[in-house]
């Protein structure tokens, strides 16, 4: 049974990366289609990503820490593009920044057009993906003992330092876990992409709209897409690991206040 | 530098109020758990929201509620050791201590023999190792308060001693006033020279440890400094009154009461004698040598004996025995409806 779930989940990959001779292969990642498709999802990816990770820390550690009224329903909103279908989202996101969308008007005035732009795959990068990183993020600040933190501040520490120089170096594994589990949503992102950036080359079409793009028209290349985004997936997921392994065995969570002292001075 | 505070913290089911001033030197406050020791040591630190009040150190006002001062902790200049001392995973003994300095001082550590640990975490350490780095830590702040809560509960029975020593010796040199929260009349004594017993909200009475344990104000604190108390109902009789005890059993005390009462006798002024020969009898539970006594747990109280003393009685576990206590060791206080448990 556990032999026939393996061969069933290794199956299609073994099939995608045996397809076709490793030169091939390697020429496939060299296409033209291929580099720029790899250039518009590193940018696009790093930009969502620093944003991400820039406006998500704080907005996490204050949330984790914070109580207020409507607290549940600020966590379920920043949950609910997680069960968001992705081509949902990308209709949402057009019909909100689309030019005849809700901020089509306000846009028009100031000169911007972030439908089917880089902006809108970034715009469509963050929907899909911050959500993973916050949800995250939040479980990680909230596992921070908050002692450490008062403390912290009766160390003369304001509230910046407070957070950077303590909680998020305390919550370091369980952030860069969650950081790698976002991004590797993003790099993979497709249906909201396509619906609200559209898929031009050079531009908007990323990693996955490649391939999608090239299914019809060259599979060998499509193939070789699809196995570099494989194996940039599967180094994402073992960072992930490796980073959630290095938090769950951190010493904050292992003595839960630092209480399990013991020996002498 | 004097220390002037009057706070009130809401707690669950009563009022914390506490007033006092601190100079050089170190108070104890000492209470049941759920007194609000925890909660007064932040109101001092600014870490407590709700707290109302006045606090002032010297010339600086760091708190006035009616004046809306409210200074941040990290504008307080407080040395604070919560009870697992917090010290920084991610840092190493000496990083955490620059963590409040901002500069490295090898003098702290030093001076808290430290130095040979700078390079290792928190994690590696033994937890005098840690108290010690957590106070080289708050000393490195220059604060000029020093709180220290339940210094020793993470501390196992042998360090406990150890530790305990250290400190009495340490604190008297650093010239703070320094307030410390415990449970533990024991450690109160070892480190204060002044001890307040906190109660259902208030310091209920405010002494040397001499003077609380000759003569405690309330039954909780005879409680806390290792007094045996019983419930009962007294009636007058001559010389004094007689107490019948709850569950059987009577005491004569040489003090005037009448009414529900809970009597205090410490356990050094209990002797036994046969079950016959007196009016209050138990059962022993076990009999031990600790620190040169030995101790006799009875169902109802505890009682020490210099070693070698037993009346010619068979203290064993099951024996039956009669107690005697001297009617002037039989203390009275007003029956309370509480146990302190709060």
């Amino acid at each position: 049974m556990l032999a026939l779930v393996i061969a069933f989940l290794i199956l299609p990959l073994a099939a995608l990366i045996s397809y076709q001779p490793v030169r091939e292969l390697l020429h496939g990642f060299g296409t033209r289609v291929a580099t720029d498709a790899i250039l518009v999802s590193l940018k696009c990816n790093g930009i969502a990503f620093a944003l991400m990770v820039g406006l998500g820390t704080p907005f996490a550690y204050v949330l984790a820490r914070a109580r207020f009224r409507g607290r549940s329903v600020v966590l379920t909103l920043v949950e609910l593009p997680l069960v968001m279908p992705p081509a949902v989202a990308g209709l949402a996101l057009l019909v909100a920044f689309g030019r005849f969308g809700l901020l089509g008007g306000a846009e028009r005035a100031l000169g911007i057009d972030l439908a089917f732009t880089q902006a809108a795959v970034i715009l469509a990068i963050l929907f899909v993906a911050s959500p993973f990183y916050l949800r995250g993020a939040i479980a990680a600040f909230s596992a921070v003992d908050l002692t450490l933190v008062d403390v912290a501040a009766t160390l003369g520490a304001g509230p910046l330092r407070r957070m950077l120089s303590v909680a998020v170096p305390v919550a370091a594994g369980g952030l860069g876990a969650a950081a790698a589990v976002a991004f590797a949503r993003g790099l993979g992102e497709f249906g909201a992409t396509i619906l609200f950036a559209g898929s031009f080359q050079g531009t908007t079409q990323t990693l996955p709209l490649a391939v999608y793009s090239l299914f019809d028209a060259n599979l060998d290349q499509a193939i070789a897409i699809g196995v570099l985004l494989i194996i940039v997936s599967a180094a994402i997921l073992l960072t992930a690991k490796l980073l959630a392994r290095s938090w769950n065995s951190s010493p904050t969570s292992r003595f839960p206040g630092g209480r399990s002292s013991f020996a002498s001075g | 530098m004097e220390l002037v505070a009057d706070i009130t913290l809401p707690r669950r089911s009563f009022e914390l109020r506490v007033r006092l001033t601190l100079e050089t030197g170190t108070v104890a406050l000492v209470g049941p758990s759920g007194a609000g020791k925890t909660s007064l040591l932040r109101a001092l630190a600014g870490l407590e929201r709700g707290s109302r009040g006045r606090i002032t150190l010297g010339d600086e006002l760091w708190m006035d509620t009616e004046g809306r001062t409210d200074l941040p902790p990290e504008h307080r200049r407080v040395g604070y050791l919560p009870q697992d001392y917090a010290l920084f995973p991610h840092l190493s003994v000496a990083g955490n201590v620059r963590f409040a300095a901002r500069r490295d001082r090898p003098d702290l550590l030093e001076r808290l023999r430290i130095a040979h640990l700078a390079s290792e975490r928190p994690q590696e350490l033994s937890g005098g190792e840690r108290q010690r780095v957590a106070l080289a830590r708050a000393l490195a702040r220059e604060p000029r308060l020093l709180l220290l809560d339940e210094p020793f509960a993470a501390l196992d029975a042998i360090t406990r001693d150890h530790v305990r020593s250290e400190l009495a010796n340490l604190l008297p040199t650093l010239g703070l006033p320094t307030l410390l929260v415990t449970h533990a009349f024991e450690d109160a004594s070892a480190l204060a020279g002044r001890i307040g017993v906190l109660d259902r909200g208030q310091v209920v009475q405010l002494g040397s440890a001499a003077e609380l344990l000759e003569s405690p104000a309330t039954q909780l604190v005879a409680q806390l400094t290792g007094a045996n108390t019983l419930a009962g109902i007294a009636e007058p009789a001559p010389g004094g009154s007689l107490v019948r005890l709850d569950g059987g059993g009577a005491l004569r005390t040489s003090e005037h009461a009448s009414g529900k009462v809970d009597v205090a006798i410490d356990p050094w002024a209990v002797t036994f004698t046969e079950p016959n020969a007196s009016e209050l009898t138990d059962t022993v539970v076990s009999a031990s040598p600790e620190r040169g006594s030995l101790v006799v747990r009875l169902t109802r109280m505890t009682a020490k004996l210099p070693l070698g003393v037993n009346g010619g009685l068979p203290l064993v576990a099951g024996a039956a025995v009669g107690l005697r206590v001297a009617p002037e060791d039989v203390r009275v206080f007003a029956a309370q409806a509480h146990t302190g448990d709060a």
